[in-house]
């Protein structure tokens, strides 16, 4: 019995040990540490770290525009680039589900941007809005395409928009076309049998049965965008003047640049707290929508 | 009749503006590859056309300049290694953790959960001291034991959910013939998860190989650096040379590419199936 009970025990420090172990130090001793940082004044270089209790705090909510601002920026972007990436998403997704001869490549094609990592893509579009956008420019004489891109705060701020959608639309497209299929035939044909319009279809029978895939995919764009960092740096380095910065790159300054760790990990943390809010009220809001066939 | 012409032109019609859409999805590539073979002056009085000469020399001078081979090898190793632990320790804490239901084992993935909600840059900045403390930072083994810490909670809650959908029977009838509880794990257990292992491989390697943040705290060595630093690196280095840094960027996104091209049916089913079980 004896023996069978430690063999039991050696199994199981085996099974969950290391990834417990690896875990716990990577995340929760961070996390832990990150909490207790962000009451002090610790600047990376010097040994002394000092208590300075809500400081950090009361700094970052009355005395921050900086951060104010890319908060600002980060809650625009989210709210635009979700929605835009959604419904592109989707869009592509219903007509991908009709009988297409090149469905499989158009698929392809689609979901291609993301493979790629966000800082080559922002590298790769730095050039197109440079230098790509203005030949077409110039050969269409279109105004859209002889802006400034990169230049005015107004339009940088949609080009991060533009080169996310495009990025992040066609992983969306996928979750929402496996959801699609699935969406019981017998239903439409019933539907079309009693005479209802394919927009009564779509909004009546097809979006709340694909309710289940708009959680995961609001939960993921949102994820994404409001923590977007890679994009960021390489297409704006959120220029100009500071007006494309992101959260997560005002708290990067803020450590790395500025070296107040202190103060970066107070920032953490309340972007943390935020990320937080913000997906646990999106999941339970999206899953109350969610029916049954 | 009449409905299945009407049927027909509107597929067809659909099928255009689809690929016009994914003609304009492409534009951009078409940007890079054509202009990464031209030469500087003719790539900035004529972006749009197609080449007059090829100007391979480009690929070399980035090839070289990038030191390329290196920062793939680089990537490869991290991405390789780190994921074939990931996908091995989890899978067994997953087990574990559905056949042994104790209160610790409880606790823990629920700690799991809660812990995929913690975004990267909330604990950056003190993880790069607890590297430095343990003396892993500046090394391709501390960046993967990073890639482990983080990968664990989604990796293990994947693999969770698959667990409890294999019915126990199964691993009841190997213990009556005499296996024992690795023996259940690794013969019985181990072949059923395949469908899952694919999906945990293919998400983290997507998330892995394009990573740049995580590596470009832990990695100062020029020589450890993967493709995403390596590119950063030569953009700080070259602005605005841009016969050089499109080739450097094709270079950057081909094995990726070629990868996706390959192993698409597997990475479209990956993510679905992740999608359904997050």
């Amino acid at each position: 019995m004896n023996r069978k009970k430690s063999s039991a025990l050696l199994q199981q420090f085996l099974f969950v040990g290391p990834s417990t172990i690896f875990f716990i130090l990577i995340m929760i001793i961070p996390f832990l540490l990150g909490l207790y940082y962000s009451f002090t004044n610790w600047n990376g270089v010097s040994s002394k770290i000092d208590w300075v209790g809500f400081d950090n705090f009361v700094t970052i909510f009355t005395n921050d525009d900086k951060f104010r601002d890319a908060f600002w920026f980060t809650t625009r972007f989210t709210v635009l680039g979700v929605i835009l990436t959604n419904l592109l998403g989707f869009l592509l997704a219903y007509f991908l589900t009709k009988p297409l001869k090149t469905r499989n490549v158009l698929r392809t094609i689609f979901f291609m941007p993301n493979v790629i990592g966000g800082l080559l893509l922002g590298f790769i579009w730095q050039f197109i809005f440079v230098k790509g956008f203005a030949a077409i420019g110039n050969a269409t004489n279109l105004g859209f395409f002889n802006l400034p891109w990169l230049g005015t705060k107004g339009t940088a701020f949609w080009a991060i928009v533009i080169v996310f959608v495009w990025q992040t639309a066609g992983y969306l497209m996928v979750i929402y076309i496996s959801s699609l299929n699935n969406v019981p035939k017998d239903i439409l044909e019933a539907a079309e049998i009693d005479g209802a319009s394919r927009g009564q279809v779509l909004r009546s029978i097809i979006i709340p049965l694909v309710m289940p895939a708009v959680t995961v995919c609001l939960f993921l764009a949102i994820s994404w965008s409001f923590k977007m960092f890679d994009l960021n740096l390489s297409l704006t380095k959120g220029g100009p003047f500071g007006s494309t910065e992101s959260v997560a790159m005002n708290i990067y300054n803020e450590a790395y640049t500025n070296n107040r760790l202190g103060l970066g990990t107070a920032k953490a943390v309340i972007f943390f707290i935020v990320v937080a809010i913000i997906t646990s009220l999106q999941v339970r809001f999206t899953k109350s929508k969610e029916v049954e066939a | 009749m009449e409905t299945m012409k009407k049927y027909r032109l509107n597929t067809l019609a659909t099928e255009i503006i689809m690929i016009i859409v994914a003609l304009l999805f492409l534009v951009p590539f078409y940007f890079l590859f054509v202009n990464s073979v031209k030469t500087f002056g003719e790539l900035l009085t004529d972006s749009a056309g197609l080449p007059t000469a090829f100007e391979w020399s480009n690929y070399s001078r980035a090839w070289n300049i990038t030191n390329f081979p290196l920062a793939f090898w680089n990537s490869l190793v991290v991405t390789v290694v780190s994921n074939l632990l990931l996908a091995m320790l989890s899978a067994m804490t997953a087990y574990q953790m559905v056949r042994r239901n104790t209160r610790f084992n409880q606790l823990m993935f629920a700690l799991f959960v809660a812990a995929m909600v913690i975004p990267f840059q909330s604990i950056m900045i003190p993880l790069v001291k607890v590297t430095a403390t343990l003396g892993i930072n500046n090394s391709l083994y501390g960046l993967i034991i990073c890639y482990l810490g983080f990968g664990v909670p989604l990796s293990v809650f994947l693999f969770h959910g698959f667990v409890k959908s294999i019915p126990v029977e199964i691993e009841e009838a190997a213990t009556v013939d005499g296996a024992s509880g690795y023996g259940v794990f690794f013969r019985v257990v181990f072949p059923l998860m395949k469908p899952m292992f694919v999906t945990v491989i293919i998400l983290n390697t997507l998330w892995i190989w394009n990573d740049y943040l995580l590596p470009s705290l832990i990695l100062q060595s020029a020589e450890l650096r993967t493709i995403p630093i390596a590119t950063f690196a030569f953009f700080g280095q070259y602005t605005k040379q841009w016969d050089l840094a499109l080739p450097a960027l094709v270079l950057g996104i081909m094995p990726v590419i070629i990868f996706f091209l390959a192993m698409q049916k597997y990475i479209i089913e990956g993510i679905t199936q992740g999608a359904v079980k997050g």
